[in-house]
């Protein structure tokens, strides 16, 4: 506690509150936009009573790039490279998003192979994703070593996408209509082998720090959110499903060849961050099986469909959604006829869970706040945009 | 206390495996024929001239509009060396804009441009990674080596030339027609780079 009156420059939104105890009052403290916990350019500010938070307000915008604006001015093929860089840990399922849009609007179906490659993709990048997150929220609680290990595996994920896309992270690969070239002859033999060493390393991250005491003690019990105030907030993905509702939209609303494949809805139940960490490690192990599924089902065939080269989808507008392995990220396109989106509209779920953070932080310690941020496992250039 | 003890087993048998890692600037990894690295324009070795026509598909079709390019008469096409009418004079990437999408791959209809594998580009000078056409043509030689390079689209010489041009033109046209502004704020925000530039 402290006698120093909080700054007042800083764009507050927090009032302040004198303590009830003569000549104390509640401290503010900036976190972030620099700060290695907050992934990204994100700045909370904390009203703390001693170590415990009193109150929270986010902060964002520091990455905002216009995405959606500049949207109306890019050809539909151009856009791609745009969800590209929105979530950029998992761009191929960024990528699905808008092509799906595009193709419900203009009624084309790509051809059987190109989905399936499509899902494979999406599905490894889910697992790199995860593992993304499983080693930087080690991080943020003082775990090093679990980072090391995830990286090794995430860099073969990383490897096989730049033998099918030709890049590591920006692909552009998915088209309107299909994809861009087909995959490589050995693609499914090093797809089935990279899928028993991901399984392996699942595995190992799994035993290295899931259980681990110190581990437990500072995320069980920690930023609890029950499954009807998690819906009100309008969470989705593992955030929501941590919490015991079982909403996912490859099986709500199958899109792509979900339907034919077979998987699990991993969810928890106590809606803490202990919930909220493992439900990522047993959608991976999903993940490893619906891969393995899908290239069971994988027939030569054509990879794009017959299409003009520039999308000229007709007017209308379209509302699509996947999940993404942050949730529910949905994309609205307004179309006028053009072969540009007349408006276009992102569902960013970073940016929706990310709102349940107060309720989820108050009453705790600045060192779970910390904790919290890292289970809601935001991307900033999804948040801003 | 147990599961620690796990997470140690693990790490412990973590060091007795070979190190997954590259010392990077001494060593590096190779990367896959796929690989998209800066564009860079091929050589078409039979007649001794580049590929690239100049049709300008490719600098329409750019996200970042980074390139630029001009062309002239082909000189052998009046000698009767050459298929092509039209051949490309001058054509400037600015790779620090480039954002590798491989866009201009997809839209060039004679093959002209590909994605090289040169991706460690790195210059003081803000602007010194505008390259013009001889590096770019360097680094297409390079490339087409480097990967056995074949041409792969219907190569543009008689009737197929004629119909992949006619094809390409219409594109433009209608490309041309669907554009609502030119692109004038990059183009001033290019400008103002070179005076600072040139300033400096
Ligand atoms: S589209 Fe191809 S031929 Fe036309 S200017 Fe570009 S590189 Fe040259
Ligand atoms: S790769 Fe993309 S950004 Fe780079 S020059 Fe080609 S079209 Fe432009």
């Amino acid at each position: 506690m402290t006698e120093n009156a909080a700054p007042t420059n800083m764009g507050s939104t927090i009032t302040q509150v004198p303590n009830p105890e003569p000549g104390t009052v509640d401290m503010m403290v900036n976190m972030g936009p620099q700060h290695p916990a907050t992934h990204g350019v994100f700045r909370m500010e904390l009203r703390v009573d001693g170590e415990q938070i009193q109150d929270l307000v986010p902060h964002i915008g520091y990455l905002h790039r216009g995405s959606e604006k500049l949207c109306e001015h890019e050809l539909y093929s151009q856009i791609i490279t745009l969800f590209d860089r929105l979530d950029y840990v998992s761009n191929f399922n960024n990528e699905l998003v808008i092509v799906s849009a595009v193709e419900k609007l203009m009624d084309v179906a790509p051809p059987p192979r190109a989905e399936l490659i499509r899902i494979i993709m999406c599905e490894f990048n889910r697992i790199a994703s995860h593992l993304l997150f499983y080693g930087t929220f080690a991080i943020d609680m003082g775990a090093i070593t679990p980072l090391l290990y995830n990286f090794r595996d995430r860099e073969k994920i990383q490897a096989l996408f730049e033998s099918v896309s030709g890049a590591r992270m920006m692909h552009n690969y998915f088209r309107v209509g299909g994809v861009k070239e087909d995959v490589a002859d050995d693609f499914e033999s090093r797809s089935l082998a990279l899928c028993n060493e991901l399984e392996y390393g699942i595995d190992e991250t799994d035993r290295l720090l899931t259980e681990n005491e110190i581990f437990l003690e500072r995320t069980s019990g920690i930023g609890v959110i029950s499954g009807e105030d998690a819906l009100d907030w309008g969470l989705s993905g593992p955030v929501l499903r941590a919490s015991g509702v079982p909403y996912d939209v490859r099986v709500e609303e199958p899109y792509s060849r979900y339907d034919e494949l077979d998987f699990g809805i991993p969810v928890g139940s106590a809606g803490d961050c202990w919930d909220r960490f493992y439900v990522r490690i047993l959608e991976a192990r999903e993940s490893v099986s619906i891969i393995r599924q899908a290239i069971a089902l994988m027939e030569p065939g054509d990879t794009m469909a017959q299409i003009r080269r520039i999308a000229r989808p007709p007017a209308g507008e379209v509302y699509a959604h996947c999940e993404n392995p942050r949730g529910d990220l949905g994309v609205y396109i307004v179309s006028e006829g053009g072969d540009r989106p007349y408006r276009l509209k992102v569902r960013p779920p970073s940016f929706c869970n990310l709102q349940a953070l107060r309720d989820l932080t108050v009453g705790h310690y600045i060192a779970d706040a910390v904790v919290i941020l890292g289970t809601l496992d935001i991307v900033l250039g999804e948040v801003d945009r | 206390m147990l599961s620690g003890l796990r997470g140690l087993g693990v790490t412990l048998r973590g060091a007795l495996r070979p190190k997954v890692t590259f010392e990077y600037p001494k060593e590096h990894l190779p990367v896959d024929n796929r690989f998209m690295g800066f564009p860079a324009l091929t050589w078409d070795v039979a007649r001794d001239e580049p590929y690239c026509t100049g049709c300008m598909v490719c600098v329409r079709y750019c996200p970042t509009q980074c390139m630029s390019a001009k062309m002239q008469d082909n000189e052998k096409f009046s000698e009767g060396v050459s298929h092509r009418k039209k051949i490309i004079e001058s054509f400037e990437i600015n790779l620090g804009r480039c954002i590798l999408c491989g866009i201009c791959v997809d839209v060039c209809n004679f093959d002209a441009i590909e994605m090289s594998l040169e991706h460690e580009r790195s210059e003081r000078l803000r602007n010194a990674n505008r390259v013009d056409l001889p590096t770019l043509l360097d680094m297409g030689r390079v490339y087409q080596v480097e990967v056995g390079w074949k041409q792969s689209k219907p190569n543009a010489a008689s009737p197929n030339e004629r119909a992949a041009a006619k094809a390409a033109g219409e594109e433009a046209k209608a490309f041309e027609e669907s554009v609502v502004e030119p692109s004038d704020p990059d183009d001033s925000v290019n400008t103002a780079e070179e005076t600072g530039e040139d300033a400096a």
